[in-house]
């Protein structure tokens, strides 16, 4: 240990303790602070003025309330479980076997994330519904079956198509870093293979598995877009608040309800701290990557698993581009190129889907880079802990806001030109009112409305990166930028790669917030989705789907092959004498 | 490295060639030298342009940026955005909405030129009113009529019709705590029956029936035409629209009359009204536009020579069941809460 004091050292911490600092301000503002005009209003009726627990009580009052919590519940527990129970396999078919075509399982993981979720609803609604594929049978040519889509059913199938990649990707970084050594050894002591996972695998990415289930639980507790088109009768918290926010403009009550749904998600964040107390790094500078050896059996198993979870996911695709082309579902099936043609349907023609393109990139370049620095932040230093704590605590509150509650409330915090000081005549400018109307505030929404999934993708990955690197240059004077750029970001680069994906594919099919965000001038395409399909234009709103789910295709693609080359780097850093 | 890094560059280029030209998205505020203002609208997607024509001819000065999203969106988003209102005209929103805007202040009463051709019944009452219609919209049943037949039910022809136990299970209808068709139907019959008692009455026998209340008011229309459910309770236009676009449809007026709400505009209120504002107010009700409206509604707030579209009822005016829009706004808490009490808080059927 080094406690002679230099000044390189000091400039290094103190220009540490100033960057935490920064990050904490701009959390705050971008989460904190929005939230809490909105929250106020709960304690208020809608003419603002304050009524106390009223409407917390009211809401316990109400016979409803207790199902819909209820109902919320179940799902969330149904959904996780095989979210993570999917993801889990995948993950490790894509990591640690000899899958067959594993390229190919690798770009199609997160396919089913590419699908805007009113798309998502169209499709599923095309097979399982009353008139679908498999309920009548393929038009009668064999016998149908029917899943009863609208309701419970219904809702968990969309949360897992919703949820299960958001899984997979924190389960696939976890998974990811792993060192040979220990296997090798567990090996030369003759242990079974399932010894092996009980005591090398399991443990290794216990911080990765058990973040999996949090945001799965809270994922599939908070979304409304899913029940709100396959839900049927059955209701939960999620469209609760829409119910009261966007069906009776009671915004109050919507606080209300929003902060009943945050409960959940701060006892989860409570175990989650607890649990990572005593978390120990997996990579150190002397770690080797694990290299899956051939298994016939394990392999095979694996590819028809991967097999059958794409063709569900693909199945439901295909349909939606049918859905594009055909005429009339389901009673006049000849096809067409017409939905296409935007123009014919909206004023705007292509120009949502641009703007959505320019809106995702700019969320994925901003966003990664934020999203990661704040990680490391938090992850891989000393000083601060109480801010670094709460950083880590703001970070991980987004996932728990329900969209249509963050779009709210940046209307009302980006909004406002300026601030009274209370108790005094006095007016401060709001200098993040010029985002406002701008793409700005649609990047910055979306930054933020993704966030914790990144966040916690990218503490996974730090984690698991030996903290002596950081300790060691501190030793040797190097200031721990240079270790940043020099280790860390090139070490971490396939979950960078990953985290600026994720943020590109939900930029482009998200609806819940920027509906109230997006400027005149600037609409986007997962609006012009849900206006379309307003005015029933369901093959128009598929065609658009279509476009979208493409392009992310084509950007996924775009990424396999940098990151392919670029887990080749990380590899040879993590042990330089391979090559 | 190397190549990252260049990867890392060509983004960084890529990304700034962009930049220009996404200048004016970014900030998108910062408009060209016409005068241009912001409307708020939720009329549907595909008739804003043809509406349009005509103001962009006589108005080539002005420059129109339309957001239109589903009623409860806009209503959400022009309440949210109170302290600093975005929008300088709303066009075509349910005037049950207006009332709730205007109650909290964000309204500017005025009187549009040709307001005299407005029927009395389509506009608020005050000189300067807050609220002027252009049309109204009704409900109807959609009843898929291939669907019927495979289930041998008979077309219904009344509200009292879908209280019959052969729909059991049939029917969906929109959930009027988050639709305001939902709403419309549900007021309708609490002010058509003997007694508001009745009316709850006939609402119990009906929910019998119902398969699913949906979250919008063209929701149950768009399942009677995929042949979800045979029947949905909907809105006349939508019924029409989606015969016309060749769905087996029959649009259905039921017998004791329609729930109704007026379409209308509205001028913001703000600290800077713009002229360009008020000329789209005017034109918003001029006899050429209304006749673009009447092409696809029945009823319109100008009366029109355009003949009524194919598929409404003869005498569209006789359709409107005794409706009090005041009294369906000041009741509307209260009528939503027992509804909830009665019908939502169980959970799925089944």
């Amino acid at each position: 240990m080094y406690f002679k004091k230099n000044f390189n050292k000091s400039f290094n911490i103190l220009l540490l303790r100033i960057l935490i600092i920064f990050v904490f301000i701009l959390v705050s503002f971008f989460i904190i602070i929005p939230l809490l005009p909105l929250f106020l209003k709960s304690f208020s009726d809608n003419k603002n003025n304050f009524i106390g627990l009223e409407n917390f009580i009211n809401y316990i009052q109400n016979p409803s309330l207790t199902q819909s919590f209820i109902n919320s519940l179940k799902v969330a527990i149904t959904t996780t479980f095989f979210s993570v129970l999917i993801g889990f396999i995948y993950a490790y078919a894509l990591t640690r076997t000899r899958l067959p075509l594993k390229k190919f399982f690798n770009t199609f993981s997160l396919f089913s994330l590419y699908i805007p979720p009113l798309a998502v609803a169209i499709g599923l609604i095309y097979i399982f519904g009353k008139q679908g594929l498999i309920t009548q049978g393929f038009f009668g040519t064999i016998p149908g079956f029917d899943i009863n889509l609208y309701g419970f059913n219904g809702i968990i199938i969309g949360e897992i198509f919703y949820c299960f990649p958001q899984a997979l990707i924190i389960l696939v970084s976890a998974l990811n870093l792993s060192d040979q050594r220990l296997y090798e050894a567990a090996e030369s002591l003759k242990a079974s293979p399932l010894r092996k996972f009980l005591t090398i695998t399991l443990p290794n990415i216990k911080y990765g598995l058990m973040n999996s289930i949090f945001i799965c639980f809270i994922l599939s507790f908070t979304d409304f877009g899913v029940p709100k088109v396959v839900g049927g009768n059955f209701n939960v918290l999620a469209t609760d608040i829409y119910k009261q926010v966007v069906g009776q403009q009671n915004f109050a009550m919507g606080a209300t309800i929003s902060i009943y749904l945050l409960v959940p998600s701060i006892l989860a964040f409570l175990i989650d701290k607890n649990f990572q107390k005593n978390e120990a790094s997996l990579i150190s500078g002397k770690s080797i990557p694990f290299k899956p050896r051939k298994n016939l059996i394990v392999d095979s198993i694996m590819f028809i698993f991967c097999s059958l979870i794409l063709i569900l996911v693909i199945g439901v695709f295909s349909s939606i581009v049918l859905a594009s082309l055909i005429k009339i579902w389901p009673y006049d099936i000849s096809l067409s190129l017409q939905n296409f043609r935007f123009s014919n349907v909206a004023g705007n023609g292509y120009e949502p889907y641009f703007n959505t393109v320019f809106m995702s990139i700019y969320t994925a370049i901003f966003g990664t880079i934020f999203v990661f620095f704040t990680a490391y932040l938090v992850e891989k230093f000393k000083p601060l802990k109480k801010i670094r704590m709460l950083i880590y605590f703001f970070s991980t509150l987004p996932i728990a806001i329900p969209g249509l509650v963050l779009g709210l409330s940046y209307i009302l915090f980006f909004n406002k030109p300026s601030f009274s000081v209370p108790f005094l005549d006095f007016q401060i400018f709001n200098p993040f009112s010029l985002l406002y109307g701008t793409m700005g505030i649609l990047v910055l929404a979306n930054i933020i409305h993704f966030f914790t999934v990144c966040f916690i993708s990218a503490t996974t990955t730090l984690k698991q990166i030996d903290k002596e690197f950081e300790e060691v240059s501190e030793s040797l004077k190097v200031p721990f930028y240079k270790t940043f750029l020099r280790i860390t970001i090139p070490l971490s680069l396939p979950t960078i790669l990953e985290i600026g994906s994720y943020y590109f594919v939900n930029s482009m099919i998200t609806v819940s917030a920027i509906i109230f965000l997006y400027p005149a001038k600037i609409p986007v395409s997962s609006v012009s989705i849900v206006n379309m399909d307003d005015a029933g234009d369901t093959a128009s709103a598929a065609a658009m789907s279509t476009l979208i789910v493409l392009t992310s295709l084509f950007v996924r693609l775009i990424y396999e092959f940098t990151s392919r080359n670029v887990s080749k780097k990380s590899s040879v850093w993590i042990n330089p004498l391979e090559t | 490295m190397k190549k990252l890094f260049s990867f890392v560059m060509g983004a960084a280029v890529i990304g700034t060639a962009l930049a220009p030209s996404a200048n004016a998205w970014w900030w998108g505020k910062k408009g060209s030298e016409k005068a241009s203002i912001t409307v708020y609208t939720a009329l549907e997607d595909d008739q804003i342009p043809n509406y349009l024509k005509s103001f962009e001819r006589d108005y080539p000065n002005i420059e129109v940026n339309i957001v239109r999203d589903s009623t409860g969106i806009v209503t959400a988003k022009l309440l949210a955005e109170a302290e600093n209102p975005q929008a300088d005209v709303v066009w075509g929103l349910a005037a049950s909405s207006l009332l709730v805007a205007n109650d909290r202040g964000l309204i500017q009463g005025y009187a549009p030129k040709g307001l005299s051709n407005v029927k009395p019944s389509f506009r608020d009452p005050a000189k300067k009113p807050s609220w002027v219609g252009i049309d109204s919209w009704i409900s109807a049943f959609c009843v898929n009529k291939i669907e019927a037949q495979k289930k041998g039910l008979s077309i219904p022809k009344s509200w009292a019709d879908l209280t019959k136990p052969e729909y059991k299970g049939h029917i969906v209808m929109s959930n009027p705590a988050s639709s305001g068709t939902g709403y419309l139907s549900v007021a309708s019959r609490l002010q058509n029956l003997p007694s508001e008692e009745d009316g709850w009455n006939y609402l119990d026998a009906l929910h019998a029936n119902i398969a699913q209340y949906m979250h919008s008011g063209s929701k149950p229309c768009k399942a009677a035409g995929k042949g979800e459910y045979p029947i949905g309770i909907s809105f006349g236009y939508r019924a029409v629209k989606q015969v016309n676009m060749g769905q087996p449809i029959e649009a259905v007026f039921p017998k004791e009359g329609s729930g109704w709400d007026v379409e209308a505009n509205a001028l913001i209120k703000k600290d800077k009204i713009k002229p360009a504002a008020k000329t789209f107010l005017d034109w918003a009700i001029s006899p050429e536009v209304s006749r673009e409206y009447a092409k696809s509604f029945a009823i319109t707030a100008v009366e029109t020579d355009v003949p009524l579209p194919k598929g409404f009822p003869s005498n569209p005016e006789k359709q409107l069941a005794k409706n009090d829009l005041q009294w369906a706004a000041v009741n509307r808490e209260r009528i939503l809460a027992e509804w909830a009490k009665r019908y939502d808080g169980k959970s799925a059927p089944k």
